[in-house]
């Protein structure tokens, strides 16, 4: 624990800031978003961004060393494991039948028809 | 040594919002049309209670609280990662004989 410096204080109110109001955002889409893969997209890249400022300022107010260093270990765990699961979902909902929005399609498979039928 | 000021103040309040703002993932979970919907929202509110957990530890000044948020999110994953295997292969522990 380092000693709270007032520049230390705003820093954190920063981060904390930064981050609700990406957490904000990921839940307002995740509300009124139309797909469950648009939804997807909402909660996984905004909600990400939240959380990692709020570890920031976790960084920033334990100081380095102790729990600090943990703040900056969760920010590469998200990182890492946000994506995965994100990719892991969409690929079970389009497994089970979920019907993409309009003329979206799967990359792969109609990719090389529309190339085959050029 | 625990947060003073406005510090608090502001942890306080954002606190409240994401507690909030899992309030209205929860809507998602239980009214999503679709079994992959129910899991995206419980994952949100896993990332939310996540920043909850580090939030907590800046407002008592427990470091300890940043692990518990690191906990969380290791359950979180494995959670998605299990149900996502379960609506692909209806099985979660696949025997190769």
């Amino acid at each position: 624990m380092i000693e709270s410096t007032p520049i230390r204080t705003w820093i954190v109110i920063g981060f904390v800031v930064v981050g609700t109001f990406f957490l904000t955002v990921g839940t307002i889409g995740l509300l009124r978003l139309p797909n469950v893969y648009n939804r997807m997209h909402a909660t996984s890249k905004p909600a990400t961004i939240g959380t990692v400022a709020i570890f920031l300022a976790g960084f920033v107010y334990f100081g380095p060393g102790g729990a600090g260093l943990s703040s900056l270990i969760g920010i590469v765990f998200l990182f890492l494991t946000v994506p995965t699961g994100a990719h892991m979902i969409s690929r079970a909902a389009e497994q089970i039948g979920v019907p993409f929005l309009g003329s979206v399609t799967w990359p792969g498979k109609s990719d090389d028809e529309q190339e085959n039928s050029r | 040594m625990t947060a003073e000021g406005s510090l608090v103040l502001v942890i306080d309040a954002a606190i409240v919002l994401v507690a909030f703002l899992n309030l209205l993932c929860g809507y998602r979970a239980v009214r999503g049309p679709t079994v992959p919907d129910r899991v995206v929202a419980l994952d949100a509110i896993a990332t939310n209670v996540v920043a909850i957990a580090v939030l907590f530890a800046i407002k008592t000044g427990r470091g300890l609280f940043v692990i518990v948020s690191l906990v969380l999110a290791i359950i979180a994953f494995l959670s998605t990662v299990a149900v996502a295997k379960f609506i692909t292969d209806g099985d979660i522990i696949v025997s190769h004989e």
